[in-house]
């Protein structure tokens, strides 16, 4: 178990450096000359050259990249162009918003995804099922944001319900008052991800069903509900935990979309503004940070997946 | 054949599925797996079902131990038409009827260890509760299916398709049961080891009195344990008789083809004889021929 986990974590760090480039070139390659968010009409060109040199950007890319890579692996993952302030202070101070809002979401929708999945599997082509393939079937087709400006207009202007901005009203300092905030993009984003988890989960109790050594339940005289509860949830929930291993980058990234409708100050809208400006260091910074935990998720999926399934924990 | 001895009598079993539906769940085709079949088998003896892959066999294997509800027809197991009863009551038929898949690899739950595989079917009908007296049983099973005490706590995953297969068997005996569906259970093993199981299978059967259903696809192993075949083609019965009145004096065309088609040990024997060809197609419109009566004990259907 020990060397799984060791020749696991050795197998993770190619990937990470791949990651690293492959961060590096993109931005590189986009559009776009960052030193122009800088220019003001009356400048000459001498002093675009001076900032273009102060900042580094006159280097060959490869040497822009170690320079950014041995930075990085220091912990600084370098000063945003705009603000001038730290890129990695600048995440980790808006993680708490990010990781809370998905936090609840992805988990919200796991809980609420394992019975409607299972339901529809073990229902299947029954009405149950048909509603539940529907609603999933809307809620990945239907694109995110016009849902959440939906539920906006709705709950917060019409109603009245709910704040439609921001984290806290200004001057209130109370987590009821966060916890309102985040209603509704909350909710969007459970809907984003119940989605897809439902589809997922249905047709894996679905296969699950289908399997002889369920069937043979039957022939057992097994109650339709022991045979689900006791042989069938087991086997789609492991995989449900790689679903959430992947989930990690999400967590961490947000989701730019819902944040930045609703405002909210996360590391999504953070992502948003980035983009806007063309703050490099700060897309690469949240590129790499997301990309680290994404990885790091699956790894340690992996590794709950092996004390899980007895297939793996004496293979190894 | 007297009655009463009579422990499955299946009469003219439908089993068809629904190949597609229309925008409003209705079947538009049917795939006719079993189309009208009819046998008995008696108190003892084992039955053997032979005919090509997609003949219907495991389909009516199914419908024995009622994984399916039938399309039309009746199986009754000692006297209780099984078509007729609710989940309820199918219960004591489900301890008294057990079956063994075709597939050692995909019939075990790879998540549960020998004792709670073989556990299993006591805990759905309550037998041997306690603890300590229930690892005894599986045990003594164990050992009688020639795998050893020390394997209680593996998984499947730790053993090969023939000791997979012992499992299944162990399982299936472990509730005592009258009439054991046999699924192919060798058919995904090694030559090698096919003879060990079926000889097992055989002594079973003599020490604890048991029914066998004996599914195969092909003649040669199947002849050995079965008192009588049926062979399937198409969703039914093109002849059913003694194994060995079968083998000597076979009637019906896909009967021989399917005997020509046994491979022979010896390379001249193989090259005289010449292997028989049924033409299925030419047959196409008889199919729906009832089975005749030819000699005691011997049906065909008219070909
Ligand atoms: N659950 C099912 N739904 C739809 N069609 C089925 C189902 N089970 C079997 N069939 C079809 O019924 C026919 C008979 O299948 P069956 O499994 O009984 O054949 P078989 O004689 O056991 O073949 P094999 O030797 O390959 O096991 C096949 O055409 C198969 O595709
Ligand atoms: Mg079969």
């Amino acid at each position: 178990m020990r060397r799984l986990i060791f020749r696991r974590l050795l197998q993770t760090l190619p990937l990470l450096f791949f990651v690293s480039i492959a961060c590096f070139v993109m931005v590189k390659a986009a559009p776009g000359d960052p030193v122009l968010s800088f220019v003001t009409p009356n400048m000459h060109a001498e002093d675009i050259e001076r900032i273009r040199h102060n900042l580094g950007l006159d280097k060959p890319a490869y040497v822009q990249y170690f320079l950014w890579l041995k930075e990085c692996l220091t912990g600084n993952l370098g000063y945003s162009l705009i603000n001038h302030k730290p890129v990695l202070d600048q995440i980790l101070e808006r993680l708490p918003a990010t990781a809370g809002l998905m936090g609840a979401a992805i988990g919200l929708a796991v809980l609420i995804a394992i019975p409607l999945g299972l339901l529809a599997g073990a229902n299947r082509s029954k009405l149950v099922d048909k509603l539940v393939n529907l609603l999933a079937y809307i809620g990945v087709s239907i694109p995110l944001f016009w849902l959440a400006i939906l539920l906006m207009y709705f709950f917060s202007i019409k109603l009245h319900w709910l704040p439609s901005m921001g984290m806290r009203t200004i001057g209130m300092d109370s987590a009821f008052d966060v916890l309102l905030h985040g209603i509704l993009p909350c909710s969007v984003l459970t809907i984003g991800f119940l989605a897809v988890y439902v589809r997922y989960i249905r047709s894996s109790t679905i296969s699950q069903l289908k399997e002889d050594y369920v069937q043979i339940q039957y022939a057992f005289g097994s109650a339709k509900r022991t045979i689900l509860f006791r042989h069938v949830l087991k086997h789609v929930l492991l995989p449900v935990i790689t679903l959430l291993g992947m989930s990690m980058g999400d967590l961490v990234a947000g989701a730019i979309v819902t944040e930045t409708v609703f405002s909210w100050p996360g590391i999504g809208s953070l992502g948003m503004t980035a983009v806007r400006g063309m703050d490099y260091p700060v897309i690469m910074g949240i590129t790499l940070f997301s990309s680290v935990m994404l990885i790091l998720g699956n790894l340690l999926a992996d590794i709950l997946y092996s004390f899980a399934d007895p297939r793996i924990k004496t293979t190894r | 054949m007297s009655d009463h001895n009579i422990l499955v009598d299946v009469r003219n079993l439908k089993k068809h599925f629904s190949k597609g539906t229309d925008l409003w769940g209705r079947s538009t085709e049917v795939l006719k797996a079993v189309d009208g079949v009819s046998f008995q088998i008696r108190k003892g003896e084992t039955f053997g079902l032979v005919g090509e892959s997609g003949s219907g066999k495991s389909t009516v294997g199914r419908c024995l131990i009622r994984l399916y509800d039938y399309t039309e027809g009746e199986v009754y197991f000692d006297g209780h038409d099984l078509s007729k009863l609710g989940d309820k009551q199918l219960k004591p038929f489900r301890r008294r009827i057990q079956t063994i898949f075709q597939d050692p690899y995909s019939s075990l739950n790879p998540g549960m260890n020998v004792l709670d595989l073989i556990g299993e079917p006591m805990n759905i009908h309550g037998l041997y509760k306690k603890e300590e007296e229930r690892k005894e049983v599986v045990s003594a099973l164990l050992e009688k299916v020639g795998l050893k005490r020390e394997h209680l706590y593996r998984y499947p995953h730790e053993f090969s398709g023939g000791q997979r297969q012992r499992i299944s068997i162990a399982r299936a005996l472990s509730v005592r049961p009258d009439f054991v569906v046999c699924d192919e259970p060798i058919s995904a093993l090694d030559v090698s080891v096919q003879a060990q199981v079926v000889n097992m299978l055989e002594d079973l059967q003599a020490e604890f009195g048991l029914t066998y259903l004996f599914i195969a696809h092909d003649l040669s192993m199947v002849r050995h344990i079965s008192d009588r075949i049926g062979v399937m083609y198409g969703g039914r019965l093109v002849e059913v008789a003694d194994s060995d009145e079968l083998y000597d004096n076979p009637l019906h065309p896909y009967t021989k083809a399917l005997l020509s088609a046994i491979p022979i040990p010896d390379p001249r024997a193989a090259r005289e004889r010449s292997a028989f060809k049924y033409d299925f197609e030419a047959s196409g419109d008889k199919q729906h021929a009832e089975l005749r009566e030819v000699s005691p004990g011997h049906f065909v259907a008219d070909h």
